[in-house]
């Protein structure tokens, strides 16, 4: 079913490129319908891989499930179905608020289906995180289960526009509280046939939410016509062939979970294996062996922390099936590509992109030279540069410093951020999209990242806005003022420390810190929480009162602290 | 800090860990439910539990040792607190 480029070169397959390629291989014209849920089921089936395993999901504990593209597609059908019967219409958005359980995966197709808007969130966001997101997509229904329902319970008289919260697991009928419904993917009949909605190129697809340096997350709003650059980018970059099996540890709150761990895999007819439980190296190269993983694309918090582990653990698995390693979410250091190399015998390659881009832009590609520590180069098709800071002017100099920017036009760019289209036109100058991070290009074309143009930290791959820590420190009864910066981890690349001032009343203490880390961490989420609490006197402010970061943030990386004239003095 | 046998340390470790990152009442957790490879807690919020023993054990475990295997149950983790008390 699939052809692959193996015996393309990245020149070859840049020369002539054109997106329609994907649009043949799909089977799609412009103006056709399109529609992810029935790409990555129906049609799968239709093409005669109906019994081909789609979904091979392990729990902690062994529990394990299997699914057939048809039964993915009749999951589909019934999902889908059970929404319609709720009134749920497309272009209504419906979260998604669930572990890696198999019910997330397949209400993501169900929803795509009638065409609502799927919102994933991650489901170990606090209830203020929660809310913010379902407040600003004014969310019709949330789909989710028993131990996260205490949280939804929490916010939901401040939602007006949630009518359905609908629970897939554990809860007892009498125990439901209004407007929430019980269901029950096995014990409901499979449906069939369903009318798929008929989407176009345009209609929306999917939500998610991601952080800037100030103002509250905002939704980034994707379309059906993704599908052309996530089915080109799962097919060349992490190179699926029909008898693989992919292993992709993204969970799909988070955009690669879905662009890259349901709609890519999906739409080749590729089987995928979902680990639901905890980090540790043991579990993972277990996996791994177990299900004979051939591609696995995952992140270097996680190649960092088994590099922590050690290679002697590795030598106690049969990992022989690898075949293809990829890595995105944060720059990959090079001893991260070096090592790998050493003990799995190829190397993880590196990719960049974000939720705003919707697929993979840089890459390090199949069989083109690996340069440990590079980002690589642009997918083909892309127009990528870097930018002077100041001008905006494509930088030609090699080596030099610039923005991260991209000429828009590939199918998964991001259409809007939702409910915002001040901060969606503020991302473009020039007619280029800015990324928001930096990096410079090589005389062959290499990216090297340097670092984020904003505040905004990524920790462990994810991106966690320093505004919405600080106002979140704000409500805790002892925080008076609050500062937040990345200081920097080995395993995370960086992670969160808060800057407080006292109110009057409160004197610093170790378990006053605990206290602080742990507000957080239930408000907001684990990655948003402190790893460390420093209590100060006053924060660094220019004379305006204006809280300076940079000064924090230069202070906790080691760097110069550059112009404080405007600072404020006693 | 009163000394405390090993029980009052893993009953200390077992409360605090059902108190703050389990969310579901219908979960039993014992000395050997595995804490972070099972998922109920992970591992940024490993270093809120860090700093809880760090505090309340008036100790310094080094960043090396506070390894996801370390934590992983409240046995394991009062083992590796009881190589720093003095």
């Amino acid at each position: 079913m699939i052809s692959m480029p193996d015996h393309f070169t990245y020149d070859e397959l840049s020369r002539d490129f054109s997106w329609s390629i994907a649009e043949k291989e799909l089977e799609y014209k412009p103006g056709d319908r399109i529609n992810i849920g029935w790409y990555c089921s129906d049609r799968i089936c239709l093409k005669g891989h109906a019994e081909k395993t789609a979904l091979h999901y392990e729990g902690f504990g062994g529990v394990e499930k299997k699914y057939t593209f048809n039964d993915i597609r009749l999951a589909g059908n019934t999902i889908g179905t059970f929404l319609r019967g709720l009134g749920i219409n497309d272009g209504d958005r419906v979260c998604l608020f669930m572990d890696r359980i198999p019910e997330l995966y397949l209400s993501f197709l169900g929803i795509l289906k009638i065409g609502a808007i799927v919102q994933p969130l991650f489901s170990a966001f606090g209830d203020e995180s929660l809310f913010v997101r379902l407040e600003n997509a004014q969310t019709r229904a949330v789909i989710t289960q028993k131990k996260h329902l205490p949280k939804v319970r929490k916010i939901r008289s401040q939602l007006p526009h949630l009518e359905y919260v609908i629970i897939v697991d554990g809860v007892k009928a009498s125990d439901l509280e209004k407007g929430e419904v019980l269901f029950s993917l096995e014990k409901s009949e499979p449906v069939e046939n369903l009318d798929i909605h008929p989407t176009t190129a345009e209609s929306p697809s999917v939500l998610h939410y991601t952080s800037g340096t100030t103002g509250q997350p905002k939704g980034v709003k994707h379309v059906h016509y993704s599908l052309i650059s996530q089915y080109l980018t799962t097919k060349w970059v992490l190179d699926l062939r029909n008898e693989d099996i992919y292993w992709c540890t993204a969970d799909p709150g988070w955009v690669t979970g879905t662009s890259y761990g349901i709609i890519g895999p999906w739409s080749l007819g590729i089987t995928q294996c979902v680990l639901d439980s905890g980090f540790s190296a043991q579990a993972w190269y277990k996996f791994i062996e177990k299900h004979r993983v051939t591609v696995w694309y995952s992140a270097p918090t996680a190649i960092r922390s088994l590099m922590k582990a050690g290679d002697e653990i590795v030598k106690s698995f049969d990992l022989s099936s690898l075949r293809h390693l990829a890595s995105v979410g944060e720059p990959l250091n090079s001893e991260a590509v070096i090592w790998s190399e050493r003990v799995f015998g190829k190397p993880f390659l590196d990719t960049f992109w974000q939720t705003e881009t919707g697929s993979i832009m840089i890459t390090n590609f199949p069989g083109m030279k690996v340069k440990p520590g590079s980002m690589g180069k642009t997918f083909p098709g892309i127009r990528g540069t870097v930018l002077d800071p100041v001008t905006y002017a494509p930088i030609s100099e090699h080596g030099r410093a610039g923005l991260i920017a991209f000429q828009p036009g590939w199918p998964a760019m991001m259409r809007t951020y939702w409910n915002n289209p001040e901060k969606y036109r503020d991302k473009f100058v020039n007619g280029w999209y800015l990324s928001g991070d930096r990096a410079s290009i090589d005389n062959e074309g290499y990216y090297w990242f340097i670092g984020r143009d904003d505040d905004v930290i990524n920790t462990g791959g994810h991106l966690v806005s320093p505004f919405e820590v600080e106002s979140a420190l704000l409500e805790h009864p002892a925080v008076g003022e609050s500062a937040v910066t990345s200081k920097p981890d080995e395993i995370n690349m960086e992670v969160v420390k808060a800057f407080i001032t006292l109110k009057p009343g409160f004197a610093q203490s170790p378990d006053l810190e605990l206290d602080i880390m742990n507000f957080i961490r239930k408000k907001l989420s684990p990655l948003a929480m402190p790893q460390a609490v420093e209590f100060m006197e006053k924060l660094p402010k220019t004379r305006s009162g204006k809280i300076m970061r940079r000064v924090l943030h230069a202070k906790e990386w080691g760097e110069e602290i550059g112009d404080i004239s405007t600072l404020e003095n006693d | 800090m009163e000394e405390m046998n090993l029980n009052e340390m893993k009953d200390l470790v077992l409360n605090y860990v059902i108190k703050e990152y389990i969310d579901d009442d219908d979960v039993t957790i014992t000395y050997e439910t595995p804490l972070i490879s099972s998922g109920y807690v992970d591992s940024f919020s490993m270093v809120s539990l860090l700093v809880f023993l760090e505090n309340k054990f008036k100790i310094k475990i080094p960043p090396s040792k506070a390894t996801p295997e370390a934590f992983d149950n409240v046995n394991s983790i009062v083992a590796l607190v009881n190589q720093y008390l003095k």
